[in-house]
Formats: C-alpha cells, structure tokens, sequence
C-alpha cells in the first residue's frame, strides 16, 4: 500500500459519503418532519440519473441535464407526496414500506418501458474531465473532486436554510410539534410538499452526478438506498449532522475495508484465501460497524430531539 | 370444538384449493402448474414464518429474505457437498437427505435470527425496519462473495434432494411433502399463537409496558418469535432451493424481502391463513400479468398500491371481515 493509493481511495471513499449523504439528508429530513418512511427514495435518485442522461444527450449541455435531473426529481418528488405519500402520514410504518415499495415497482418497471433495458451512457462534462496532481504524489479525477465540493456546499446551504430561515424554522417546528404550528396558521400540508421536494431533488442532484461516472440503469438507486439506511441508521433518524457523519463514515469505511482487507488477509493468509475473506469481510464491514454502533448507541450517533 | 365462522370456512377452502388445483394438473398432464402449486405452498410457508413476527408480534422485518436464503443455500451447499464428496469446511460430509439438511437449515438460521434479533430488536418502528434491511443485505453480500459455493453465479442442485421412502424428483410427490410441511407448519402455528407464549406475543405488541409490569419481560418473548420466525422462513427456502434446483444471492435480495412481506400483507396480517391467500393471489398475479406483459411488475405495483390505500385487511379482511380487534 502506497500513500497515493490511500490518498486516491480515502478520496474516493468520501465521494462515496457526499453522495450518501445527498440521499441520506431527504431521507432524514422526510422521516424527521413527516414520521414517513420513503423505501421510493432510490427510484427518485434514478429519475434524477436519467432525465440528466436524456437532457444531456440532447442538449450536449451538462450543466442543463444536471438541473433538469434535480428539477425533474423534486417534481416528481412533490407529485408523489401529493398523490400517495399524504394518505400514508397518518398509517403505520409497515403501510407506509408497502406503499413506497409499490412505488418502487411502478416507477421502476415504468423508466424500462420507456428507456428500454439496456443501461444509458452520461459522460463526464470537458469542463471537468482530466485530473488534478494533489499534495502526497495523488493524481485524482478533477470531477469527482467536483462531485465532493458540491455535495459539501449542499451540506452547508442545508445547514443554513435548516438554521437561518423562515422556512428551516417551521421544518424544525415541525419535527417537534405538528400539531401546533399548524394550529399557528402554518400551512403544514404546503410544508410537506416542499419539504419532500427538496428531499427529492437532493436525491435527484446525487444521481445526477453519480451517473456520469456509473452507467444510468433501473434499479441504480437501489444498493444507495440501502446504503443511505445505514448511515440514517448510525447517524440518528431525523438529524441531518448526523447523516453528514454517518456518510463520510459509511463511505469511507466502506471503499477502504473493500480494497484494505484483501491486503492486509493477504499478511496472514495464502492469497487466494486471503482474498475471498477479504472481499467478504469488507463487503460486509459497514454493517458490522452499525451493528457495533447500535450496540452502543440504539439511537443512534447524533439522536434528532434528544 | 372448532367454531364455524366465516374465516374458518374460508381457511379450509384455502387449504383445499392446492390440492385440488395439483390433482386436477396431474390428471391434465401439466407438470409446469403442479410445480407452481408447490410454489405457491413454499412461499406461503415463507410468509407463516414472517406473519408471526409480523402479525403476532407486530415486528416489521424487512429483512426475512436473509432467512429465506440460509434456508436455500443449506440445501445448495450439502447437495453441492454430496455430490462431489468433498467436505464443508473441510470437515464435515455433504448430505443429499431433506431432514438432515432442515434440520441445518432451522439451525442456521436460528442463530443468524438470534445475532440480528439481539441487535436489532433494541430498537422500534422504522429502526428495526431500516436494520433488518440492512442485516438482510449484509447477508446478501456475503453470498456474492462466497465464490466457493459459486459468488454471483450461484449454486445449481443436480438432483432434488431425497425424503426417505418417496421420489421426490416426481412433481406430484414433492408437493405433497411441501404441501404437508405446511399443513404441520400451520397447525403447529396455530399451537404457537394460542398458547400462553402466544398471548405474551400479542401483549408485546399491543402494551409492552402491560406486558412488564405483568411479570414478564417483552424482549426475550419478541427475540424468540423472530428466531421462530425466522425457522419457518428457513425452511421454505430450503424447499425452494429444491424445488428451482437452485440456489444463488437473488434469494436474499431485498426484492425477495419485500415480496414475502407483500405476500402476507395481500392476504391479511396476523390471520393464521393470511399467507397461504397471499401466496395463492401474488403467484397468480405474477403468472397472469406475467402472461399478458413483460412489464408486469408496474401492474403488481399498481395493485400492491390500491390494496394499501384501499384495502385494508388484506384479501382475508374481504371475504372473511374483519380480524378480532387492533
């Protein structure tokens, strides 16, 4: 193992995180203010990936494809709040996985119909293509690099939206008290929406970057879900610094155990053995570790209301 | 004496419905609908398993194709084992008899359960939902990379594994045996839910706090339905491994999970029957629309969504009313 290598993957890793935690932070903040356990998260991620990959192919423009990814995420986002997801608010959680797995299902089957099987190509955009030297002998792909700048000015404008505004106030109203801010003349059904939009076109903006560098197919949202559970899981439900840790941990822990454990097996083990305990150990660590964080911590890392 | 109410009416024609629908496929002559009536009774066995964690105990485990899949893939490894003689982890023979390898199979996923039971059941609601999801994914990887027993590509069956005294590689014989394991799972079932450990169950779900303060403690009481639950569970992927003469990671996929908790909620939650009614209507709709369109998954999902809107209960609550209380 070389220091550029780690450098390279450390990197890599926390790329990984940004775009969990772009997911990770609508997921959160739905099940923060709404109570509401969206398993459709990955599907809007999707919608996200290919309305970029459609936008850009026809336009040649990346910068376009990206907003209509994000655009085109909330909307259909706020459309499914408003057709399904409000009859859920007040049912149980096991209505609600049922519900949003059925959603799954439909946009899923639905993006097939119309786009057809085979996966859709996005390239990386000129602006952004090539590599940057950094300190410690790295050289790493200047758009990934752009994929962690934007995921961290996210993060610092949902930190200053959640703490400064108008509306970040009634979203914190909201997740203590529902009943009373609506009784204070907010309009919590509005408030929803938008909320679930934003949540949407987070996921949306993730998919859209992540699909130039993955090939844009149904079901890509998928494993980020599951992922993004993890992190809402180690985090905290409902705290959005705690899905920004959770993120860069998962992700980091995730892309370094898979390429680390190989190697460092391989000090112990015959190579061939060292590589399949590896490659399965690595593959399952960051569950492991929530498991051991859960065993600590039930609630969580950063528990929202405590 | 049982009483003959409406729900123990339709229960019976449930039950009478697969056999029937087998026998009349053995005298058409149609091997391919006498194995998906056996389908239909595996994963009506898969959703018993499920429904009393589920249904009794109010746990929402989305993560019960982990089970499913140990299940299978005991089946898979001691046939694998048995066919080319070598040993599991060098040391133990493979094994082609059907007891043998459920009675592996309940093991081993008795301990999984017991592992992710005792983590995630510190928690509630949408956490248990998320770590179940998560653990049952942590298993689904393991499978991939588990390349001695084929990673990826999964593992092929040969030769359907063996019951003493019968064929079970005649189509009409194997669903007996499937068929009569689920009637022995339903009864014991039954056992289960109407004794006193039962009667904790439903209290845990209901008031755990009532639950406590009567003396008797919820976790160990909802630790041991999940580890039950998770046997049955079990136990159908063993026989499902040996019914498709395979086994790969599509078992423990979180698609899988999903299905089986949509199999039982389709039919009814917490209702002894609801499963085997789920099973019957989700194989049917799968093979109808299946039948009709490649894209048939939006239709099941468009039909999943109006039965969660709009059909509470389940297909039980419609023909047989409403359950008791809750």
């Amino acid at each position: 193992m070389t220091l550029p290598l780690f450098i390279e993957q450390l990197l890599n890793g926390v790329q990984l995180g940004v775009t969990l935690f772009l997911m990770a932070s609508g997921l959160t903040l739905v099940f923060g203010v709404m109570g509401l356990i969206n398993l459709a998260h990955g599907s809007l991620y999707m919608i996200g990936a290919f309305t970029c990959a459609t936008v850009t192919g026809s336009t040649g423009s990346f910068a376009l494809g990206l907003g209509a990814g994000v655009i085109a995420a909330a909307l259909a986002g706020a459309l499914i709040e408003w057709s399904v997801m409000r009859r859920l608010y007040a049912r149980d959680h096991l209505d609600q996985v049922l519900a949003t797995f059925a959603l799954i299902l439909i946009i899923s089957e639905g993006t097939r119909y119309l786009f057809g099987g085979a996966p859709l190509w996005l390239d990386v955009p000129d602006a952004l293509s090539g590599a940057v030297a950094l300190p410690g002998g790295a050289v790493y792909p200047l758009y990934r690099l752009a994929i962690i700048g934007v995921g961290l000015l996210v993060a610092l404008g949902l930190f200053l939206l959640i703490a400064r505004t108008r509306l970040g106030m009634q979203i914190r109203a909201g997740e203590s008290d529902r009943e009373m801010i609506a009784a204070l003349g907010v309009n919590i059904a509005s408030l929803y929406t938008i909320v679930f939009a934003l949540g949407a076109g987070l996921a949306g903006l993730a998919g859209a970057m992540v699909g130039a560098l993955q090939s844009v197919r149904v079901g890509m949202g998928e494993p980020v879900l599951i992922l993004a559970f993890v992190v809402i899981v180690i985090g905290g439900i409902g705290s959005i610094r705690g899905a920004l840790v959770g993120a860069v941990l998962v992700g980091v822990t995730d892309t370094l155990g898979r390429i680390f454990l190989p190697e460092l097996f391989g000090l112990v083990l015959p190579p061939s053995e060292a590589t399949t305990v590896g490659a399965s150990l690595g593959s399952m660590l960051i569950y492991l570790v929530m498991a051991v964080i859960l065993a600590i911590r039930p609630q969580g890392l950063f528990p929202a209301n405590a | 004496m049982p009483d003959l109410s409406r729900e123990t009416l339709v229960n019976a024609v449930l039950l009478l419905l697969l056999p029937a629908a087998a026998l009349t496929a053995l005298a058409l002559g149609e091997t391919f609908y006498i194995n998906l009536v056996s389908r239909i009774a595996i994963v009506a066995l898969a959703g018993v398993g499920l429904n009393l964690a589920l249904g009794a105990g109010g746990l929402v485990s989305f993560g019960h194709a982990a089970f499913f899949g140990v299940g299978g893939y005991a089946a898979g490894i001691a046939a694998h084992h048995a066919f080319d003689m070598s040993l599991f982890l060098g040391l133990l023979p493979g094994t082609v008899w059907m007891p043998v390898i459920w009675m592996t199979a309940l093991l081993s996923a008795a301990l999984l359960a017991l592992g992710i039971g005792a983590i995630s059941l510190r928690t509630r609601g949408v956490y248990f939902i998320m770590i179940t999801l998560a653990f049952a994914q942590m298993t689904y990887y393991f499978a991939i990379s588990l390349t001695p027993y084929g990673g990826e590509d999964g593992l092929p069956i040969y030769l359907r594994n063996q019951m003493p005294g019968m064929n079970t590689n005649d189509p009409i014989q194997f669903f007996a045996l499937v068929f009569g394991v689920l009637l022995l799972t339903l009864w014991a079932m039954s056992r289960v839910t109407g004794s006193r450990f039962g009667a904790a169950l439903d209290m845990a779900r209901l008031n755990d706090v009532r639950l406590a303060s009567s003396g008797i403690s919820p976790f160990p009481v909802r630790l041991t339905a999940f580890v039950i639950s998770a046997m049955v569970t079990a136990l159908a992927g063993a026989l499902f491994a040996d019914l498709n003469g395979f086994v790969g990671p599509s078992m423990l996929s979180w698609h899988r999970s999903g299905e089986i908790m949509v199999i039982v909620i389709l039919g009814g939650v917490g209702r002894l029957f609801g499963p085997v009614a789920g099973a019957i209507l989700f194989i049917l709709l799968e093979v109808l629309l299946g039948g009709w369109t490649d894209f048939w998954q939006f239709w099941l999902g468009l039909v999943l969504l109006g039965a969660v809107l709009f059909a509470r209960g389940g297909l039980l609550g419609l023909l047989a009313g409403r359950a008791r209380h809750d």
